[in-house]
């Protein structure tokens, strides 16, 4: 058993999962990330770089990615704006990457120490066009260490940048968690000469190519064919690259979506919720139950893809179901899509943690 | 001198170039190919990294080898990365004035200041020219753009004194008015230790010349090789010359 704060925990991760390029530039209330991966990833043999924003920072590790590396960089919401353009490369190219956003009250600026939840739907749409994002949301330590890890997984698998949206409550909070449990080390794939993009008429997965191999390879974020040959008005080419980058993830969605349900079989009062704000959840269900009120709870340990089916399902006994998070009712509008139920959020932007007892009052309000 | 063939480089069905006619940039790709020729390049072993604009187009899709055209203003980023994890391999960039110094400037200057072991072939136009011909942070100082149609009040950045300013190791300026000189100074940049930076006077006849008074290809290469006066050592870069004529020439190549 260790004892380590969140954001310790997914620099864990990482390293178990094989993770051996770090770069990143200092931003709060991710830095402790950053600044364990300078002392580790040398250590360990492996490569760290701090880059002279986090534009640059993404943009190394991509560079890395088509090098052969695992890599990885940690920011927070201005860091992940200054991204965006190049998260949206690595989508259209195709390149496994891992990006930790450690959430915080935004916009701008904002209150940098303080917690949020309000980067869901920058993961979601921040990059311009379309893509289907996956965005892991861990609520422990233990989380932070096993979704990390998961992520690089996650980002061989679907040849993708995977985001990994933490918050600064998870971040820094200390919890014993256990190292030992199973990570998956990702392996790089064997070399190979199919074509880099995959087969025209398929989303299924082609091995990650590397440079460096002869491949003569093209890497272009402009729309690109199988080989990477660039085809900029081309309709069909455009609509291939864009049904292959979003196919894979809806094809997958129900497996990718997980969730986890606490006393939902007899609820009459869903809570949703995720991250730090899922834990306030569950102390709210329990207190609430304790008063005779009948809530569950539906954990959403990915925000993306959204397990819509999960939503949908949720039994004909709940009449209301309360979206608990730290924004003002990002994942709500989502839930509300799918929702048969009428749904109410409790969102709180105070930079704060959503107390149990304002759970409570939301719950009691839509018991009267 | 025999001209060695180059075509084993290309991408046979990338060619003719996308580029106008008399575009400067495949000069610049011409000349990159014989210096890596003549150095006897191990071309697999090389990755070609760009950005955005017509000058990132010369090593994609061009050439035959590992090529990374990636987003605008960041190649240098991008390389940083492929070359931190892969010390190994050699990383050449080639892109744009508005792509290296312009947009990508940050990026430039601090790898110049790490002595970051890349070599970043900047192709100036002095325009951008892939999006119409605006101004660019190198464009000169009066000369016409479709942003500066009275005249460019700005000025321009002198981009080898301002790597230099960040402690460049390997700093040269040459144009496509005179390839025999471009491929010299590229061989030696290939072949320098650490941050090489090599300017590359290039013409956008397109959108360019035709507003400045030089409607040609022909006029544009004959005003780069009026203007250029050769030189070597940095301290000529402290003494800018005037009437829009500069130095050409290896202002240093010794340690980063
Ligand atoms: C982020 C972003 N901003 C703007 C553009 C539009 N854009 C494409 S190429 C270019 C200028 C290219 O100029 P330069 O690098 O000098 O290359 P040239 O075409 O002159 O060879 C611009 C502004 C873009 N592609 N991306
Ligand atoms: S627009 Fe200018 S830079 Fe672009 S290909 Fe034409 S001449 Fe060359
Ligand atoms: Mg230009």
């Amino acid at each position: 058993m260790a004892y380590l704060q969140g954001n310790m925990a997914c620099v864990e991760g990482a390293l178990r999962a094989g993770c051996d390029f770090f770069g990143a530039y200092p931003i709060t209330p991710s830095t402790e990330i950053m600044t364990a991966m300078a002392r580790r990833m040398p250590e360990m043999g492996r490569t760290f770089v701090q880059m002279e924003d986090e534009i640059a920072s993404i943009a190394a590790v991509i560079g890395a990615a088509w090098a052969g590396a695992n890599a990885m960089t940690a920011t927070s919401g201005p860091g992940l704006a200054l991204m965006l353009e190049n998260i949206g490369y690595a989508f259209a190219t195709e390149t496994p990457c891992v990006i930790v956003d450690v959430q915080r009250a935004g916009p701008s600026t904002g209150q940098a120490t303080r917690p949020a939840q309000g980067d869901v739907m920058t993961a979601r749409f921040g990059c311009p066009g379309d893509y289907e994002p996956i965005a892991l949301a861990p609520w422990s330590a233990q989380e932070s260490f096993e979704m990390t890890a998961r992520a690089f997984a996650l980002a061989r698998e679907y040849r993708m940048p995977v985001f990994v949206l933490t918050d600064e409550i998870i971040a820094h909070l200390y919890e014993t968690l256990d190292l030992d449990r199973e990570i998956e080390v990702v392996e790089h794939d064997p070399p190979c000469d199919l074509p880099p993009f995959g087969d025209a008429r398929t989303c299924e997965r082609t091995p990650m190519p590397k440079f460096g191999e002869g491949r003569k390879l093209l890497v272009t974020g402009s729309t690109h064919d199988e080989r990477g040959r660039r085809r900029t008005t081309d309709p069909q080419a455009q609509m291939r690259l864009v049904e292959r980058i979003t196919k894979k993830i809806e094809r997958d969605r129900k497996t990718l979506a997980e969730t986890e349900s606490y006393m939902m079989d007899d609820a009459e009062i869903a809570l949703v919720s995720y991250g730090a704000s899922g834990r306030s959840s569950l102390a709210a269900m329990t207190q609430a139950r304790e008063n005779g009120r009948k809530v569950g709870l539906l954990r959403l340990k990915n925000v993306w893809p959204f397990a819509q089916e999960k939503i949908r399902d949720i039994g004909g006994g709940v009449k209301k179901i309360v979206v608990v998070e730290m924004n003002c009712g990002m994942m709500r509008r989502e839930v509300e899509r799918f929702a048969r139920a009428e749904v109410v959020g409790c969102h709180k932007v105070a930079g704060e943690i959503i107390r149990p007892d304002e759970i409570i009052e939301v719950i009691e309000n839509v018991s009267a | 001198m025999s001209v060695p063939d180059v075509k084993k480089y290309l991408r046979s069905e990338a060619m003719p170039t996308l580029f106008c006619t008399g575009c400067g940039h495949g000069i610049l790709l011409h000349c990159l190919l014989i210096a890596i020729d003549e150095l006897k390049k191990d071309y697999d072993n090389m990755v070609f990294v760009s950005g955005i604009g017509c000058a990132a187009w010369i090593p994609s899709p061009h050439m035959a080898a590992d090529t990374l055209h990636t987003t605008h203003g960041r190649p240098i980023a991008y390389a940083t990365g492929v070359k931190a994890y892969r010390p190994d391999l050699d990383v050449v960039v080639v892109s744009g004035d508005g792509d290296i110094v312009s947009i990508g400037g940050n990026h430039l200057i601090h790898a110049a200041r790490r002595n970051t072991d890349i070599t970043v072939i900047m192709a100036n136009n002095k325009v951008y020219g892939m999006t119409g011909g605006q101004q660019a942070s190198t464009t000169p100082h009066g000369c016409i753009t479709l942003t500066t149609p009275q005249g460019n009040p700005e000025r321009d950045f002198d981009t080898c004194r301002l790597v230099l300013g960040a402690d460049a190791g390997f700093v040269a300026r040459e144009t496509v008015a005179a390839p025999r000189n471009l491929i010299k100074v590229i061989k030696a940049a290939l072949t320098h230790e650490g941050f090489a930076f090599v300017e590359t006077v290039s013409t956008c006849v397109t959108h360019f010349g035709k507003m400045n008074g030089m409607p040609s290809p022909e006029a544009m290469i004959a005003n780069l090789k009026e203007k250029s006066v050769r030189g070597t050592g940095t301290d000529l870069l402290t003494k800018p010359l005037e009437d829009g004529r500069f130095y050409t020439g290896i202002f240093t190549s010794g340690a980063g």
